[in-house]
C-alpha cells in the first residue's frame, strides 16, 4: 500500500452554512457564507488560495457545470477551479482533491467547497433523474429511500433478526439523531422525536418509514487546508491534521456477480475503512475512534456502516444501536451534531460538514453539543450511490499529535 | 402479452427451428416499426426469422392462420394474436372486451392438428369501425349485427364452407365461434346442423371479447381440452367470414406441458377498483406529481446497440471462468479472473430467478404504487437489480422464486415511445 498522507496536511479553517430550506439563497450565497466562516477561520486572504475543489452533485439542478460557479462566487484570483461530482461523495471527493494538492506540493493552500441547493426542484426528496443511457433501458429508477430500504430486508434474512427488533434498532438511530440535531443551531431539523413518532411513521419505502429518512436540505461547507508547517507559520496552535482519507468504489460485483454479495452490507466502506485505519495507524477503532460522522441517509444505512467501519461486529451493529453505544454520550458517539438525518443532506456539502463537525469537536468548539471529553481521532464516511453500486469515502482526522 | 403467448407457446421448441412471427392485431403499440419483430427481439429468434404484423379486422388472426397453414414449411412459423382495445367508459365494450394474447406454433412434421382446409369470404359489412389514429370503435345497432352479420354472413359461409370442406357438420366436435354476443354460436350451430355440446365456450365470463386475438385464445383453450382424432371447425369474423377445419392428433398427448389459457386464467387476480382500472387505460387523467415529469427519452442508437440486452435480457458468460452477468461487458466481473473480451451470449429470460434484496418503494413514480424492486440471482448465475411484476404485499420475501416477464418499462409521453424491459414475478 501506498505511504499515506497521514498528518502532511493540516486543516486551516472552515466553515458551514446554516442547512435547511433555504428559500432565501441561491447556491453561489451559499457558497459565499460557508467560505466567509472558512476564511476568517483560517485568517488568511483570498489571494494566498492556491488551488480551489467544488463539490457538487445534482449541477443540473443548481450551479450549472463547471469549476467556474465557485471561482465567480468567491472572486477567487483565476486559480484552477475543478468541479468533482461522486454521488453523495462529492463533498469529501472536493476535499480529496485539495488535501491531495497540499500533500503533493502542488499546492500550499487549497480550498475544498461543496455546495448543494435541492429546494429548487418543486417536490421532496432527492431530484429524479438520469443515470446514464445505458442504465435507464434496463436498470431500475428507484428513489433513494427505496434502494437504501433493501438493506434491511437482505440484513434482516442474513442475521436472522426480527423484523420489529430491526425496526427498533433503526427508530433508535434516528431518535438519537433528532436529539442531537436540537442542539444544534445550523441543523435543518431541530425538533427531538420518540421512539413511537418514528415506528408509527408514513411508509416511505419498505422498511423506511418518513423518520428512517434524513432531510433534503440547501447547504454549503468549507474546508482551507495546508501543510501544518504552513499553518503554524500563520500563528495555528492547535492543529487538526488529516490522518487517513480513503475512496472505495464499486467496480460492478455487487451487483453483477451472482452469490456474491449478499445485500446486507457495503462492500466498499469496508474496503475503504480498512485502508484509511491502515494508513492513520489505528488497529482497535473501537477503542481508537472517538467520534464518528457516517453517512445516515437512512437509518439502515447508519446501523450497518456501523459494522462495515469495524466499530460493531458483523450481524450486532443492531444491538450495540440499541445500547446506546453511539448516542451522544455513548462510547463511540455517532452524528452527534444530527448527521444528515437532521442536520441536513445538501449533497455536495455532506463530506465537508462532517469533517466540519469533527474539526470543530476536536478543537473543543462544538457549543452545547460539544463532547465532554473532547476526541483525538474522529472518522467521517461520506457514501455516494446506493449500497448495491456506491462510492465510500473515509476520512480521519485527529489532533496534530494523536 | 404477445411475447408472454409466445413464451408459452413455445414451450419445449427449439427457438432456431422457428423461421417467422406473425403477429395479428388491431391496437398495436406501433402503427410503423414492426411489433412482430419486437416480439423476435425478445424471443431472441435468430434474425434470419421472418417477421410481419397482421391488422385492419377482426379476423386479422384467422386470416394469417390461413396463410401460414397453407404455405406451412419444415421450419415452424409463430402465428400470435393479441389485442388490447380501449372502450369509452359507460360503452359496451366496456363490459364486453377483455385483453389476450394467444400463440400457435405452424408447420409441417407432427402436428398436435392437421389443417383439413379452410373457406374464406370478404364482404365489407360495417358492423363497426374504428378510423385510422383513433381510440374507440363507433358500431351500429345490436340487432342488425346479429341477423345480417352473424346469422347472415357467417350462416351463409359455414353452409357454403362445409359443403366445400367436404365435412358433415354433425361430425364437428368443437366449434369455435369468437362472439360474444348470447345465444348466437349455439344459434349458428343450430342453423347448421352442429350438435349443440359441440359449440366451445366463448370465455366471455372469464376473460372477455379479446378481439382480433380471441378466435385463437378460443381455439388455443380448445386445443387444451381436446382429445386426439377430434374435428375442429374455427370460425374468423370481421368485413367477411373464415373458417378454419383441423384434426387433432395423437401428438396433442405429448405436448410438454405450458402454463395455456386455463393457466393463466387461475393466475389472474380480482381488482374491483374502477378507477384504477380507468386510469391503467389511460381513461382518467390522475395527478402523478413531479417525479413523473422524468425525461423518458429513448437514444434509438443506444437501444440498437443493446438491443439483446434490452429486448431479449441476454447477458454474458465467461468462456474462461463460467461466470455468468447482465449486462454482458468487454472486461468480465469475475473479482478472481477479469478476463477480457471473452464473453459469449447468455440468454437469461427464460431462467428462474431468487430475491436477494427487495423494497416497495411509495416515492419513486409508478402508475402502479408502490413500486416493488430488489436484487435477483438466477439459477446458474448472474444477477440483476429488478422491478417487481404482479407481486403481492405477503409474498414478496428474501428467497422467493421469481421468473422473467416481458412488460413495459415505461413511456416516452413528449414522443409516444413505449420502452419494454424485464420484469421478475413471483413463480406460480
Amino acid at each position: 500500500m501506498a505511504r499515506g498522507i497521514k498528518d502532511k496536511v493540516a486543516i486551516l479553517g472552515m466553515g458551514c452554512a446554516r442547512f435547511g430550506e433555504r428559500w432565501d439563497r441561491d447556491a453561489d450565497q451559499l457558497m459565499v457564507e460557508a467560505y466567509e466562516e472558512a476564511i476568517a477561520d483560517a485568517g488568511i486572504d483570498s489571494s494566498q488560495i492556491d488551488a480551489a475543489w467544488l463539490g457538487v452533485a445534482f449541477d443540473a439542478v443548481n450551479v450549472g457545470p463547471s469549476g467556474i460557479p465557485l471561482s465567480v462566487a468567491l472572486r477567487l484570483p483565476n486559480v484552477g477551479v475543478t468541479k468533482v461530482e461522486n454521488y453523495c461523495a462529492s463533498g469529501t471527493e472536493s476535499f480529496r482533491g485539495a488535501v491531495y494538492a497540499v500533500a503533493s506540493g502542488a499546492a500550499d493552500i487549497a480550498l475544498a467547497l461543496g455546495v448543494e441547493k435541492l429546494k429548487d426542484t418543486g417536490y421532496g426528496g432527492l431530484p429524479v433523474r438520469t443515470r446514464g443511457t445505458t442504465f435507464d433501458m434496463v436498470g431500475v429508477t428507484g428513489s433513494a429511500p427505496g434502494n437504501f430500504a433493501q438493506l434491511a430486508s437482505a440484513y434482516r434474512a442474513t442475521h436472522g433478526v426480527g423484523r420489529d427488533d430491526l425496526k427498533r434498532a433503526m427508530a433508535h438511530v434516528s431518535v438519537k439523531s433528532h436529539a442531537n440535531g436540537a442542539k444544534n443551531p445550523k441543523a435543518h431539523l431541530r425538533k427531538a422525536v420518540d421512539m413511537d413518532t418514528v415506528l408509527n411513521a408514513p411508509m416511505i419505502a419498505e422498511p423506511l418509514g418518513l423518520f428512517d429518512c434524513c432531510g433534503v436540505s440547501d447547504g454549503a461547507a468549507c474546508a482551507i487546508v495546508t501543510t501544518p508547517e504552513i499553518a503554524r507559520a500563520l500563528g495555528k496552535t492547535d492543529l487538526v491534521t488529516v490522518k487517513a482519507l480513503q475512496i472505495s468504489t464499486s467496480n460492478g460485483w455487487e451487483l453483477q456477480q451472482g452469490g456474491g454479495w449478499n445485500g446486507s452490507y457495503f462492500h466498499t466502506t469496508r474496503i475503504a475503512a480498512a485502508k484509511a485505519y491502515e494508513e492513520a495507524g489505528i488497529t482497535n477503532p473501537r477503542e481508537q475512534i472517538g467520534l464518528t460522522e457516517v453517512h445516515d441517509c437512512f437509518s439502515i444505512t447508519e446501523l450497518v456502516t456501523m459494522e462495515d467501519l469495524f466499530l460493531s461486529k458483523e450481524g450486532e451493529g443492531w444491538r450495540d444501536v440499541l445500547d446506546g453505544m453511539f448516542d451522544a454520550d455513548g462510547k463511540v458517539p455517532c452524528q452527534i451534531d444530527g448527521g444528515l438525518k437532521c442536520f441536513g443532506h445538501p449533497i455536495g456539502a455532506s463530506g465537508l460538514r462532517m469533517i466540519y463537525e469533527n474539526y470543530l469537536q476536536l478543537l473543543g468548539r462544538a457549543g452545547e453539543r460539544q463532547r465532554r471529553t473532547p476526541p483525538s481521532l474522529a472518522l467521517s464516511h461520506n457514501l455516494g450511490g446506493m449500497p448495491s453500486q456506491n462510492v465510500s469515502a473515509v476520512a480521519i482526522v485527529g489532533l496534530a499529535d494523536a | 402479452m404477445a411475447v408472454e403467448a409466445a413464451r408459452d407457446t413455445l414451450t419445449g421448441v427449439d427457438r432456431a427451428t422457428v423461421s417467422g412471427v406473425m403477429l395479428a392485431s388491431t391496437t398495436l403499440p406501433f402503427a410503423d416499426r414492426q411489433n412482430s419483430g419486437v416480439v423476435k427481439e425478445a424471443l431472441v429468434l435468430a434474425d434470419e426469422t421472418g417477421a410481419m404484423d397482421v391488422a385492419g379486422s377482426q379476423r386479422a388472426a384467422t386470416s394469417m392462420l390461413i396463410q401460414a397453414l397453407k404455405g406451412a414449411g419444415e421450419r415452424p412459423q409463430l402465428c400470435l394474436a393479441a389485442e388490447m382495445r380501449k372502450a369509452r367508459p359507460a360503452s359496451e365494450g366496456e363490459m364486453v372486451h377483455g385483453d389476450a394474447a394467444a400463440g400457435l406454433l405452424v408447420g409441417t412434421g407432427d402436428p398436435v392438428a392437421l389443417f383439413r382446409g379452410s373457406h374464406s369470404t370478404t364482404i365489407d359489412f360495417v358492423d363497426h369501425y374504428r378510423s385510422a389514429g383513433m381510440d374507440f370503435d363507433y358500431g351500429w345497432e345490436s340487432r342488425w349485427i346479429r341477423d345480417e352479420g352473424f346469422t347472415g354472413l357467417i350462416g351463409g359461409a359455414l353452409m357454403a364452407g362445409l359443403k366445400t370442406l367436404g365435412i358433415e357438420a354433425n361430425a364437428i366436435d368443437r366449434f369455435i365461434v369468437p362472439i360474444a354476443t348470447r345465444g348466437v354460436p349455439e344459434g349458428l350451430a343450430k342453423k347448421a346442423g352442429i350438435r349443440p355440446e359441440a359449440v366451445a365456450d366463448t370465455l366471455s365470463a372469464t376473460v372477455g371479447d379479446s378481439g382480433a386475438a380471441h378466435p385463437l385464445l378460443m381455439l388455443v383453450a380448445a386445443l387444451e381440452a381436446a382429445k386426439p382424432g377430434e374435428t375442429i371447425l374455427l370460425v374468423g369474423f370481421g368485413q367477411g367470414v373464415d373458417l378454419i377445419l383441423l384434426e387433432t392428433t395423437e401428438a396433442l398427448t405429448k405436448l410438454a406441458p405450458r402454463r395455456g389459457v386455463k393457466g393463466n386464467i387461475a393466475r389472474g387476480r380480482k381488482d374491483e377498483n374502477y378507477l384504477r382500472w380507468l386510469f391503467h387505460r389511460g381513461l382518467l387523467d390522475l395527478e402523478r406529481g413531479m417525479r413523473a415529469e422524468m425525461d423518458q427519452k429513448q437514444p434509438g442508437t443506444t437501444l440498437w446497440r443493446n438491443r439483446k440486452a434490452v429486448l431479449g435480457l441476454v447477458g454474458g458468460r465467461c468462456t474462461r471462468t463460467g461466470t455468468v452477468q447482465f449486462p454482458k461487458s468487454d472486461i468480465g466481473v469475475n473479482p478472481n479472473d477479469h478476463a477480457a473480451h471473452t464473453q459469449e451470449d447468455y440468454p437469461l429470460a427464460d431462467k428462474r430467478a431468487r430475491v436477494v434484496t427487495y423494497t416497495a418503494d411509495a416515492l419513486t413514480y409508478s402508475p402502479a404504487p408502490p413500486t416493488y424492486y430488489g436484487m435477483i440471482d438466477f439459477e446458474g448465475g448472474g444477477r440483476m437489480m429488478a422491478e417487481f411484476a404482479d407481486v403481492v404485499p405477503e409474498d414478496v420475501e428474501v428467497g422467493r422464486a421469481m421468473e422473467m416477464v416481458f412488460r413495459i418499462k415505461g413511456a416516452d409521453e413528449q414522443r409516444n415511445f413505449t420502452k419494454y424491459f424485464w420484469k421478475a414475478a413471483p413463480v406460480g
